[in-house]
């Protein structure tokens, strides 16, 4: 019998499939598709201090394995989420969840985590230092290890809960980024949000995204997903979460096996709503397959090619 | 909201960029006009959301413009393939605003939407008008459609080649009690400007995921913010709140 168990910063999960954020809502349209509490657990929507309407439409195009996205954030403010969105999913989702956190100042983070930290149906805070969509906040925080360490250490001063740092790939080396974040006392890293991309629309001239760029996901960045798994799960001591590109439990395996603790999936989401079901009804079989009986026994398990 | 395959019957011209397909399969979840079906194509990542123009008992019809390779790879499909559709999809038309003269109002690949509307409408009993708008005469499709219906049918052409030059609302009729409109932003701009009863108007916008979960396609309106995807295409002409002035 195939254990699919993980532990994520202490908290045990029935399987490592997590959707990932901005592409699972607060949970309940995929609720009504299926018994969510299949899934390890969710990250839901980036959720800022202040409510946001995000950036002008068009905010999404489709490209060759992937599609970009410039929502910029849209979320009804931590407010509501506490009081509407929380308690909606209180009757559909029965595990810890995780809390996805941006902000525009060390001060917002710290503030919107520390009202989340104070609710029950948290696990995690996963704070998104990396969000390529808005100015003056999410990724210029993430793109600098000082920075990213600031809101880190401002955000463990006032919470009790696991402390997740979303990191960003558009960076020259994100271990330097990791281990700022892990030595400000992060609980754990999760990588990697979207690649900053761009599309032009040849009848119009135009760029496809109202915003210009925006991020790029989908099954395309998945390589450059899981090399940045590996360097960054080699080069800190705390878990990993990897993130980019997920859509079978074989990209599961394998990126567990570059390092990760858990998975989040995210743009399969938009495509196949039944994929992390499908993912974690998979995932038993396909360890079968590879001969892996505990799933938390192939973290950062890849064998070295031997030096000739 | 349901994912299932639907198997094509036929796939044919209508105008030289315009085409009808008919498909087989569960429209269980399709249940008024002006909702919409997004379909998954081979080698494509995003699904393409195109609107329904009928769904009866299984049999379910969708006309597109050819406007890009996702459409042009839909153009090229034979009967008997099988594509991946989630349907059932947006919130559609509500009828029961229409009252006793109700105008529907299509531009473009903006009038199939209003072939099942029509369809239900004369069912019900109630006499329907309808103006279709198109650029010029071989563009105009669906027109013996919606008449062989029972509806009062007016053309309008943009370069007066048939039926009554102008746009949609230039085939305005005196009276009608409520409207129903579907087409693209500058035409529902006008008829928003135009018409002297409450409606309800269908848009279209860059999609995600097509139910609600990326946000990809938000509008603000006077009632606040709205998933065109979900809680839309279709909304009333009290709440919209235009993105450039009218």
């Amino acid at each position: 019998m195939e254990n699919t168990r993980v532990t994520l910063c202490g908290v045990e999960l029935d399987n490592p499939v997590i959707p990932a954020s901005g592409t699972f809502g607060y949970g309940y349209e995929f609720a009504e598709l299926y018994d969510i509490n299949c899934l390890g657990t969710f990250s839901f929507k980036g959720t800022t201090r202040e409510p946001r309407f995000g950036n002008p439409t068009p905010r999404i195009a489709d490209c060759t394995g992937g599609m970009i996205n410039a929502v910029g954030l849209q979320n009804p403010g931590v407010e509501q989420v506490i009081s509407e969105e929380l308690p909606k999913l209180k009757k559909v989702f029965h595990k810890p969840v995780m809390a996805n956190v941006s902000g525009f100042s060390v001060e917002d983070y710290a503030y919107t985590c520390e009202r989340l930290d104070q609710q029950e149906q948290v696990g995690w805070l996963e704070v998104n230092i990396s969000c390529p969509n808005v100015h003056g906040g999410g990724m210029s925080f993430g793109t600098d290890p000082a920075a990213a360490a600031s809101v880190i250490r401002a955000i463990k001063a006032v919470t009790k809960k696991p402390v997740i740092a979303k990191l960003s790939p558009n960076v020259t080396d994100i271990t330097a980024i990791a281990k700022a974040c892990e030595e400000a006392g992060a609980d754990g890293i999760s990588l990697i949000n979207t690649l900053l991309g761009m599309r032009i629309d040849l009848k119009t001239k135009r760029p496809v995204i109202a915003n210009t760029m925006g991020g790029f996901s989908g099954p395309a960045i998945f390589p450059v997903a899981l090399r940045m798994v590996y360097q960054t799960a080699r080069a800190v001591n705390i878990p990993v979460i990897g993130i980019g590109g997920v859509s079978t439990a074989e990209d599961v395996l394998e990126m567990m096996l570059a390092g990760a603790t858990a998975v989040e999936v995210g743009a399969a989401n938009l495509v196949d709503p039944f994929i992390c079901r499908d993912i974690v009804r998979d995932l038993p079989e396909a360890m079968r397959r590879y001969g892996i009986g505990n799933l938390c026994d192939i973290i950062g398990g890849v064998t070295q090619w031997e030096k000739t | 909201m349901k994912q299932c395959f639907f198997t094509i019957t036929e796939n044919r011209p209508l105008t030289e960029t315009v085409m009808e397909m008919k498909l087989a399969g569960d429209t269980s979840a399709i249940t008024v006009p002006g909702q919409f079906v997004n379909i998954r194509l081979e080698g494509r990542f995003l699904r393409r959301p195109i609107s329904v123009c009928c769904a009866e008992e299984g049999l379910l019809t969708l006309i597109y413009k050819i406007v890009g390779g996702g459409t042009r790879q839909m153009a090229e499909m034979h009967p008997g393939a099988r594509l991946d559709l989630l349907s059932g999809l947006g919130n559609g038309f509500d009828l029961s605003y229409a009252g006793d003269a109700p105008l529907l109002l299509g531009g473009g690949v903006g009038a199939p939407p209003m072939y099942w509307l029509a369809k239900e409408l004369t069912a019900q009993g109630v006499p329907v008008r309808a103006v279709l708008g198109f650029n010029t005469k071989s563009e105009v499709f669906y027109e013996e459609e919606l008449k062989k219906l029972g509806a009062e049918v007016t053309v309008t052409t943009v370069d007066g080649s048939y039926g009554v030059k102008g746009f949609v609302t230039d085939g305005l009729p005196e009276r009608y009690s409520y409207f129903f409109a579907c087409g693209p932003e500058p035409m529902l701009k006008a008829v928003w400007k135009h018409t002297n009863t409450s409606g309800q108007l269908s848009f279209e916008e860059r999609m995600g995921c097509g139910f609600g979960a990326c946000m990809g396609c938000s509008c603000k309106t006077i009632t606040g913010y709205k998933r065109i995807c979900k809680d839309g295409p279709v909304l009333r002409k009290e709440e919209i709140l235009w993105k450039t002035p009218v």
